[in-house]
């Protein structure tokens, strides 16, 4: 078997085997994503009402853009829920780790292939919760055919670029167990420069210019903007360069990371 | 035994671990702040020995002995301080992709099986992993769920089953790969009697079939008498003993037991032995080994004793012996 034939052939199999273990959960599922429903639901009804007292719009977003973006955002966040970095340090101490590496196969490959089969779930339940978002909140959403069809690739490019940094993030549990200000700082700034809190064309104008040099948007606000914007073919496909540009800078840095904070296990041991 | 046609090669090996130490309190706690302190632990000292293919080896020793920081740095999941290791003319410490397919490493206390799946589901993933051809793997797999009697608990989720059959099922998944070296870290611990001689006839059989190597580190005796002609004693990083499990008993065993019964069990036998057991009119006398001959001749010719049998100290406490006195032989 070749190496493309083999690997292909473990992402199906992996990817089938988290769509059986999280059927196994799926009211536990449901719970989940109706408890991350509240956050963008909450910042759809301030904007909302923001934009009627400023007699209908804020920067251009109607109320109706305001519930195209936040309900699409739903999507895009639940795409972007990959292996915690917190989990790094269980996978350590629990002896997860060690297994790991007694695989002839690197163990990104394992994770993106297990969140990969955990999104087709993810997506199933949340085509209900949309509609009765859809139905509550009067979306306008008129997409082009090739919006659609860039969004469909989007989120997935979204789903490797959020693996890739919290990799990185999580891998410093090889140096160190006391992370969380790490992971909490990280967070904040994803939150502000990504898209999550707010869309970034209402931020101010150096935020913008700044988020267009970091990975975080190409993670969540582009995706969004993809769909619900009036963004040309060009910025499309150039907002679609610029996560394959993330990925591969993303994949090269773990794989760089990986290889040190394995030579540091492998000396200190567990 | 040639180094050439060893399938494991151990020359000097040694793993010295840093340990942060420092004393009690708030002003040692603030100190450490500035100056931290650490000490060297050599968890593995200058360890040296081969294994043959197909050889099934015992590697004893208590706890902090230093028997899995050497299962570890065999299998690659540790990088030797010092010294070099081979397995299957591979350096582990590479971690390459072909030496990871020809080996194992099965840890008691470690599952690796999807908690909440069906085993026959995690079966499968393993299959994707090691690339194993479809019929071959299921061969394989069959032949182990009928070896191990798994039959329908392989459809059970991983979380529903007990330990006993929990790790049957994580021999099983280790093993579908059919590897040529196997480094199994207490595999039966925690597990009742009839589970433990369950895997270990699965081990002798495995090795039986498919001439694989194995290394075996537990505290059950019962597992190393059954499966293991060779015995490495390990105790504070250093090798102890290596050889025949007999020699073992022979060399560092300083005592025989002497089992008889006697009509009269009031009897003071004091002046023979140490009374070790006394059930009803069966007694054990442990004695010296070189007082053996002696004491025996005087038991039959004093005492109306009846069934006497000697016999070689029992492992247990062969081993007990070899930890108390470390490097010394006490016989």
């Amino acid at each position: 078997m070749n190496a493309f034939k083999a690997l292909a052939d473990f992402y199906l199999t992996n990817m089938k085997t988290a769509i059986a273990c999280e059927f196994q959960y799926r009211v536990a599922q449901y719970f989940y994503m109706i408890g991350m429903i509240a956050e963008p639901v909450i910042y759809l009804v301030v904007w909302s009402t923001i934009a009627g007292a400023q007699g209908g719009s804020v920067g251009g977003y109607t109320p109706g853009q305001f519930a195209a973006y936040y309900i699409v955002w739903t999507l895009v966040r639940n795409m972007n829920i990959v292996f915690t970095p917190y989990g790094w340090e269980w996978r350590i101490r629990q002896g997860q780790l060690t297994g790991m590496l007694m695989r002839p196969l690197h163990p990104l490959h394992y994770d993106i292939s297990w969140f990969a089969g955990w999104k087709f779930v993810v997506i199933l339940l949340w085509l209900p919760i949309a509609v009765v978002l859809y139905l509550a909140f009067q979306p306008t959403l008129n997409p082009s055919w090739l919006q659609i069809a860039v969004f469909a690739v989007a989120i997935w490019g979204a789903y490797l670029i959020r693996t890739m940094l919290l990799w990185l993030l999580g891998l410093i549990s090889f140096w160190t167990t006391r992370v969380s200000a790490i992971f909490e700082l990280y967070f904040t700034l994803e939150l502000l420069l990504s898209g999550r809190l707010v869309p970034l064309s209402l931020m101010p104008e150096w935020v913008q210019s700044l988020a267009n040099f970091l990975p975080f948007k190409y993670a969540f606000g582009y995706p969004i903007e993809a769909l619900v914007g009036q963004p040309t073919p060009v910025q499309l496909f150039a907002g679609l360069g610029m996560q394959l540009f993330w990925i591969v800078v993303g994949a090269l840095a773990v794989q760089l990371v990986w290889r040190a904070g394995v030579k540091q296990f492998t000396s200190v041991g567990n | 035994m040639s180094a050439s046609t060893s399938v494991i090669q151990v020359a000097s090996l040694r793993k010295t671990y840093q340990v942060p130490e420092r004393e009690a309190g708030l002003a040692a706690a603030v100190r450490s702040l500035v100056r931290r302190k650490t000490k060297d632990v050599k968890a593995v000292d200058g360890v040296s020995f081969e294994v043959a293919p197909g050889e099934i080896v015992g590697f004893l020793g208590p706890n902090g002995a230093g028997k899995t920081t050497t299962l570890k740095m065999l299998s690659g999941l540790l990088y030797p301080t010092g010294g070099e290791a081979r397995v299957l003319g591979h350096l582990p410490s590479k971690r390459e992709k072909a030496f990871l397919r020809q080996i194992t490493l099965v840890m008691g206390n470690r599952n690796q099986l999807v908690w909440d799946i069906p085993a026959l589901d995690s079966f499968e993933l393993n299959r994707a992993i090691y690339q194993i051809p479809e019929a071959e793997f299921k061969r394989t797999r069959d032949e182990f769920i009928e070896l191990l009697e798994l039959g329908e608990l392989v459809k059970k989720p991983v979380r529903n089953l007990s330990l006993g059959e929990r790790m049957r099922m994580e021999i099983t998944g280790a093993l579908l790969h059919r590897p040529k070296v196997l480094f199994l870290d207490e595999p039966t611990i925690g597990l009742d009697v009839t589970m433990q001689k369950r895997i270990r006839v699965f081990i002798a059989e495995y090795n039986r079939r498919y001439a694989a190597t194995v290394l075996l580190t537990s505290h059950y005796m019962a597992d190393v008498e059954a499966l293991c002609k060779r015995v490495i004693v390990i105790h504070h990083g250093q090798i102890l003993f290596d050889g025949d499990l007999s020699g073992l008993v022979e060399r560092f065993s300083a005592s025989k037991t002497i089992g008889f019964s006697l009509e009269d069990p009031s009897v003071d036998l004091s002046a023979y032995g140490e009374v070790s057991e006394r059930d009803g009119s069966r007694v054990t006398l442990r004695v010296p080994k070189a007082e053996t001959s002696r004491v025996t001749a005087q038991l039959l010719t004093d005492l109306a004793v009846e069934d006497l049998t000697v016999e070689d100290a029992p492992i247990d406490d062969v081993i007990e012996r070899v930890f108390a006195h470390g490097k010394e032989p006490t016989a």
